[in-house]
C-alpha cells in the first residue's frame, strides 16, 4: 500500500507485490506507478498539476516495455506520436490552465485496430489490410481527441473482429495478462490484455457478439456495449452492421461511465446512430440500489455452464440482493436461437461488409493472370480461414433459393428475441448473467472447433441480437486465479441501470482492484 | 402468323443534385477523373453513408408526376456483386421496399391516348466507369460517377411497338425535366434504359418467353434494338425455335442485338436490406407540401392548351413537351398574339431555325415580344405574310426589332393604289402575248401575273390590292 502523495487525499492501492515504495514524495517513483492508474485518478493528479502528462505516457510506454514482449495485446505502438501529443497537451493545461475533471486531456487510451485513425495504420488484424492508413478519423476517436486523449497504440484483434479467443489475428496471438498460457478472450483480446497489464489506463473495444464483454470478463477488467445506436460506428470498420458497436474497456466502473460520456450520443455521419440526448452517466453512480428489481434468466444457468463461474455469479446475486436489489426470475425463451440466428446474420452482413477487399483499390493486392484471377488471388492469401469461413456461410445464406430459410427466417428470430427482452424489461430493470460459461482457457484448446469456440459467446450474442446495452465486470476468480465476469444487462437505452448496479457491486467487492502478477 | 411484342422498360435517370446521394461530393459531369471522390463514395473501409435528403424529395416528385403511390415506408437494400466500378463490391439500391409504386403516365400514338402502368420507381446509386485505354493488359477505374443519385423507374411490360417505347421514354424525359430532377441528356447518359422484350401471336394472352436489351442511350437505339430484337424473335418462333431467356447487348456498329449472358449465368445480387441506413419514413404532410410545389406538369398543360387556346391536340403536345417552350408561347399569347399564329411560327420557322443552331429555346435570340410585334404588322398591313417570313429571319439573326427591319430594308407593303396600279400597268404593257392567252380562257396563268407584278414591286406589293386590281384591268 502507497500513500500517492501527501499533499493529497486521494489514496492508492497497489496490489502489485515488492514495490513497497517510501511515503516520500519522489517523483521519479509516483512516475513509476503512474500506469497503474485508472482515468480518474490521473485526472486528479494533472489537475493538481502533480505529475505532468510526460510522466504519465512515459510511464505507459515503461510498462509496455516491461510486459508486451509477454502479453503482445498491440498491432502497433504509437511512442513517437504519443509523446509529441503529451508535449501538445501539457502545454494546454499548463498555459490555458484548464480543469481536466470532465476532459481526457493526457489520458493515454488504446484503440482496437478496427477502428479508423487518421495516418495511422488500421489493420483489422487481418493481412488484406496491413498496409492501410486511413485518411480520415472515426466519430469516436474524433471525440477523444477534441478531449486531448493520448494513443497509446492500436490493440490486437480476431481478425475482422471475427472470434472469441484473439487467436484468429492474422499477425500473432494476444495472451491473457492472468495466464501468459491462456486466451484473453475476444475479439477485442488486445484491448482487454492491455488495460488488464496496465499498458494503458483504458481502452475501445468493439462488440458484435460480446467482443467487449467477453474478453473483459476474461481478462478481470470492465467492458460495457452501449445500446446499438448509443455510439457511432462511423470509422469502425464493419463486420456485422447491425450489431457492431462500440464501447469502453476500463479498469472500474467509474471510467467506463466518464468514457462513456464522451463516446456516446448522435453522429450526423452514422444514420443509425440515435438522435437521443445523453445523460451524465457518472451522475448515477453511487445511487441508491434500494428496490431495484434484478431479473435471473433461467435459460441461462445451464449445463456446460463452468461450476466455479456458477458459484461466482450466484453469489454475485446474493451480493446485489443484500444490497437492497430485489431478484426476480425471468425468462428469455428464445435464448436457444440466439447463437444459430447471430451466426446467419452476422455472416451474411460480413460477406457484403468484406467484398470491398478485392485488391483494387487499397489494402493487399496479390495479382492474378487476369481481373478474377487477381480477386481469387488477393482474397485466398489476404484473409485467414475464420473470416473465409463466415464469408462463405453469409454468402450461402444470402443467395437466391436460401435467403428465406436462413436470412430472412433469422430475421424472424431476432425479432422475437428483441420482444423476450422487451417483455423482460416489464418486470425488471436490469438482467445479471455470467458473462463467459468458462474462464479464459488455453490458447490453442478451441481452434480446432469453431462451434465450441462460438458457444463462448452464448450469453452474450442475445444482447446484441436485442441491441441491448450489456456491461461485464469482476465477480470473481477461479482456482487457478483466472478472473470471471458478471453480466448486467439494460434496456434500450438505459446504460444508466447497468452502470448503477454495476457500481454498487463493484464498490462493495474487491474483485476490481486485483491485478495480474506480471 | 401474326405476332404483337410486349415491352417493359426500365429507365435509368440520373437526378440533378449538386450532390451525391450518400455523401457531400459534387456531381458534376465531366471533371478530372477520381477528383470528385471521398472516402464514403469509394467504399473505404469504415465509412457510411448518409442518404441526401433531396434526392428522396426527387424520387418523390417524380412518384408524384407520374401518379405513384409514395410509400410511407421504405428502405434501401445492397445488390451485391464484384465489379472494379463498384468499389464496395455492392450497390446501395432498393429491392423489396421500394419509395414509389403503382404509377402510370399517358402518351399520345396516332392521335390516341394509352397509359402505361409504372411498376415502382427506386433511388439507387449509379457505379463509377471503367476506361479501357493505353493499350496495356490493365484499364483504369473513375469513381467520379460512383454515388451519383439515379431513379430506376419501371414501367410494366403495356408497352406495344418500338413507337410505343420512344413516346414513353421521350414522356417520362419531359415529365423529368418540367420537374427539373434530371437533365434527360441522354449523350451524357443522364437518361439511359434496359428494355424487357418479348413476342406473342396475337391474340395470345401468355407472355413468350423474354429478352433483356442493356444499356440503350439513345432514343434511336431504343428504336432500333427494338425492331431488330422482335424481328429476331419473331424469325426464330416462325422457324420453330425457342427464345433463348438471356440478357443482350446493343451492337451500334453491327445494328444487331447480341447475347451477353444466359439465364444460367444470371448474377445472383443476394439482396438483403442495408444495415447501415435506417428505413425511410415519409409523412404525409411532407408529400403535400411537395406536390404544392410542383409546377403544371406536361399532361395537364397539354389539356389546357387544347381548352384554352383552342390550338389541336397537335400543336398542344409539341409545345408542352418542354416546359420553356410552353412558357415561350404562353409569354407571347399574353402580350397579346393570337395563339394560333404563335404557335404556327414557332413549330415553323422557329423550331427549325433552333435546331439548325442546335439552340435551345432558352437561347432563343428571338423573344416572344418581338414575334408579337411582328404578327401585328401583318395584321395592320404593313407587311405581306410573305415579307414576314424575311422579317422572322432577321430579327432571330440580329435581335433587331421588326418595324426597324422593315424600315432599314425598306420591307414596307405598298398598299398605295396608284403605285400598284402603275405596276400592273407596267406588267401588262410587258407581257402581252400571256394578256391575249389569259383573255382566251388560260385562268391559270393569274399566278404568274401576281408573281411578275411582285417581281417589279420587290415583293412589297400588298397582294390582295395586286389580285383585285389584275381582275379588274384583265376582265
Amino acid at each position: 500500500m502507497l500513500n500517492f502523495n501527501n499533499k493529497s487525499k486521494v489514496f492508492i492501492e497497489f496490489e502489485t507485490e515488492n514495490q513497497q515504495l517510501n511515503h516520500d514524495n519522489s517523483t521519479e517513483e509516483n512516475r513509476l506507478k503512474l500506469y497503474s492508474l485508472t482515468i480518474s485518478e490521473v485526472r486528479d493528479l494533472l489537475e493538481r498539476k502533480e505529475v505532468s502528462v510526460k510522466d504519465v505516457v512515459t510511464s505507459i510506454y515503461e510498462r509496455i516495455d516491461a510486459v508486451e514482449d509477454r502479453v503482445t495485446a498491440f498491432v502497433t505502438i504509437t511512442k513517437d506520436e504519443a509523446l509529441k501529443i503529451a508535449d501538445r497537451v501539457q502545454e494546454k493545461i499548463t498555459s490555458e490552465n484548464i480543469k481536466s475533471t470532465t476532459s481526457l486531456l493526457g489520458i493515454p487510451l488504446a484503440i482496437k485496430d478496427n477502428m479508423c485513425t487518421k495516418g495511422i495504420r488500421t489493420t483489422c488484424s487481418s493481412k488484406i489490410l496491413s498496409n492501410f492508413i486511413p485518411p480520415y478519423e472515426s466519430t469516436v476517436t474524433s471525440r477523444l481527441i477534441e478531449q486531448g486523449y493520448v494513443l497509446v497504440g492500436k490493440t490486437n484483434l480476431d481478425e475482422f473482429a471475427m472470434g472469441s479467443s484473439t487467436e484468429n489475428s492474422g499477425f500473432h496471438i494476444t495472451k491473457n495478462p492472468w495466464d501468459l498460457e491462456s486466451i484473453p478472450g475476444g475479439s477485442s483480446g488486445g484491448s482487454a490484455a492491455a488495460v488488464a497489464a496496465d499498458e494503458c489506463i483504458a481502452a475501445l473495444g468493439s462488440d458484435t457478439g460480446g467482443s467487449i464483454r467477453q474478453p473483459a470478463a476474461l481478462c478481470g477488467v470492465v467492458g460495457l456495449k452501449p445500446t446499438y445506436g448509443r455510439v457511432s460506428r462511423y470509422g469502425l470498420v464493419a463486420f456485422a452492421s447491425s450489431l457492431d458497436q462500440i464501447g469502453p474497456i476500463t479498469k472500474n466502473v467509474q471510467d467506463s461511465a466518464i468514457l462513456m460520456n464522451i463516446i456516446s450520443g448522435h453522429d450526423p455521419l452514422d444514420s443509425t446512430s440515435a438522435p437521443l440526448p445523453v445523460p451524465d452517466f457518472t451522475a448515477v453512480l453511487g445511487q441508491d440500489m434500494k428496490g431495484i428489481k434484478i431479473g435471473i434468466p433461467k435459460e441461462y444457468f445451464i449445463e456446460g455452464m463452468d461450476r466455479e463461474v456458477g458459484i461466482s455469479v450466484r453469489d454475485s446475486i446474493k451480493k446485489l440482493d443484500s444490497l437492497g436489489a430485489i431478484p426476480v426470475e425471468v425468462s428469455l425463451p428464445r435464448t436457444g436461437y440466439a447463437v444459430a440466428t447471430y451466426y446467419v446474420l452476422a455472416t451474411s452482413e460480413a460477406s457484403s461488409n468484406l467484398a470491398r477487399y478485392d485488391g483494387v483499390k487499397y489494402g493487399f493486392r496479390a495479382e492474378g493472370k487476369d481481373l478474377m484471377d487477381t480477386y481469387l488471388n488477393t482474397r485466398a492469401q489476404g484473409f485467414g480461414a475464420e473470416v473465409k469461413r463466415r464469408i462463405m456461410l453469409g454468402t450461402y445464406a444470402l443467395s437466391s433459393g436460401y435467403y428465406e430459410a436462413y436470412y430472412k427466417k433469422a430475421q424472424q428470430v431476432r425479432t422475437l428475441i428483441k420482444r423476450d427482452f422487451e417483455e423482460a424489461f416489464k418486470a425488471v430493470d436490469v438482467i445479471v448473467t455470467p458473462t463467459s460459461p468458462t474462464a479464459a482457457f488455453k490458447v490453442g484448446e478451441k481452434t480446432a472447433d469453431p462451434l465450441q469456440m462460438y458457444l463462448s459467446d452464448i450469453f452474450t450474442i442475445s444482447v446484441n441480437l436485442a441491441g441491448v446495452p450489456g456491461i461485464s465486470i469482476p465477480c470473481g476468480f477461479t482456482s487457478h486465479n483466472l478472473p470471471i465476469g458478471l453480466q448486467i444487462i439494460g434496456n434500450h437505452f438505459d446504460e444508466e441501470s447497468i452502470l448503477k448496479v454495476a457500481y454498487a457491486y463493484e464498490q462493495s467487492t474487491d474483485w476490481h482492484k486485483r491485478r495480474p502478477n506480471l | 402468323m401474326r405476332y404483337e411484342a410486349v415491352i417493359g422498360l426500365e429507365v435509368h435517370a440520373q437526378m440533378l443534385t449538386d450532390a451525391k446521394i450518400f455523401c457531400g461530393c459534387s456531381t458534376k459531369f465531366g471533371s478530372e477523373p477520381n477528383t470528385q471522390t471521398c472516402p464514403v463514395c469509394i467504399g473505404m473501409p469504415g465509412v457510411l453513408p448518409v442518404l441526401n435528403k433531396k434526392v428522396l424529395e426527387f424520387a418523390i416528385k417524380t412518384g408524384i408526376a407520374t401518379n405513384c403511390k409514395i410509400s410511407p415506408y421504405s428502405r434501401f437494400a445492397r445488390k451485391n456483386y464484384f465489379y472494379p466500378d463498384l468499389p464496395k463490391g455492392y450497390q446501395i439500391s432498393q429491392y423489396e421496399l421500394p419509395i414509389c409504386e403503382y404509377g402510370n403516365v399517358e402518351i399520345v400514338v396516332d392521335g390516341e391516348i394509352k397509359k402505361i402502368g409504372i411498376t415502382r420507381i427506386h433511388m439507387e446509386e449509379d457505379a463509377g466507369k471503367n476506361i479501357h485505354e493505353g493499350g496495356g493488359n490493365y484499364s483504369f477505374v473513375d469513381l467520379n460517377r460512383t454515388g451519383v443519385p439515379l431513379m430506376e423507374i419501371v414501367s410494366e411490360p403495356d408497352i406495344r411497338s418500338p413507337l410505343e417505347a420512344i413516346e414513353y421514354m421521350k414522356k417520362l424525359r419531359t415529365i423529368l425535366r418540367y420537374l427539373g430532377v434530371c437533365d434527360g441528356n441522354m449523350e451524357q447518359g443522364s437518361l439511359r434504359c434496359d428494355a424487357n422484350v418479348s413476342v406473342r401471336p396475337l391474340g395470345q394472352k401468355e407472355f413468350g418467353i423474354k429478352t433483356e436489351i442493356k444499356n440503350l442511350n439513345s432514343f434511336k437505339f431504343v428504336e432500333k434494338a427494338l425492331e431488330y430484337e422482335i424481328k429476331r424473335q419473331i424469325k426464330i418462333l416462325d422457324e420453330g425455335g425457342r427464345i433463348e431467356q438471356e440478357t443482350r447487348l446493343w451492337n451500334t456498329e453491327r445494328g444487331i442485338t447480341e447475347p451477353m449472358r444466359s439465364k444460367e449465368e444470371a448474377h445472383d445480387y443476394r439482396y438483403f436490406p442495408e444495415p447501415d441506413l435506417v428505413p425511410i419514413t415519409v409523412e404525409q404532410r411532407w408529400i403535400d407540401e411537395i406536390n404544392e410545389s410542383l409546377p403544371e406538369l406536361p399532361d395537364k398543360k397539354r389539356h389546357r392548351f387544347v381548352s384554352g387556346y383552342g390550338l389541336p391536340e397537335y400543336d398542344s403536345d409539341l409545345l408542352t413537351s418542354e416546359k420553356p417552350l410552353a412558357d415561350w408561347f404562353e409569354m407571347a399569347v399574353s402580350l397579346g398574339g393570337q395563339p394560333k399564329a404563335i404557335s404556327n411560327w414557332i413549330m415553323g420557322d422557329l423550331m427549325r431555325f433552333l435546331n439548325e443552331d442546335t439552340k435551345t429555346i432558352e437561347e432563343c435570340p428571338l423573344k416572344p415580344k418581338q414575334l408579337v410585334d411582328m404578327l401585328k404588322l401583318i395584321e395592320n398591313g404593313t407587311i405581306s405574310g410573305k415579307i414576314a417570313k424575311t422579317v422572322f429571319q432577321e430579327i432571330y439573326k440580329t435581335g433587331k426589332d421588326a418595324e426597324i427591319i422593315v424600315k432599314e430594308k425598306g420591307l414596307v407593303q405598298i398598299s398605295d393604289s396608284g403605285a400598284i396600279e402603275k405596276a400592273v400597268d407596267d406588267m401588262i404593257a410587258k407581257n402581252p402575248k400571256e394578256v391575249e392567252r389569259f383573255k382566251g380562257g388560260e385562268e391559270k396563268l393569274m399566278g404568274f401575273f401576281v408573281g411578275q407584278v411582285m417581281k417589279l414591286t420587290k415583293g412589297k406589293a400588298n397582294p390582295q390590292m395586286v389580285n383585285e386590281l389584275l381582275k379588274k384591268k384583265l376582265s
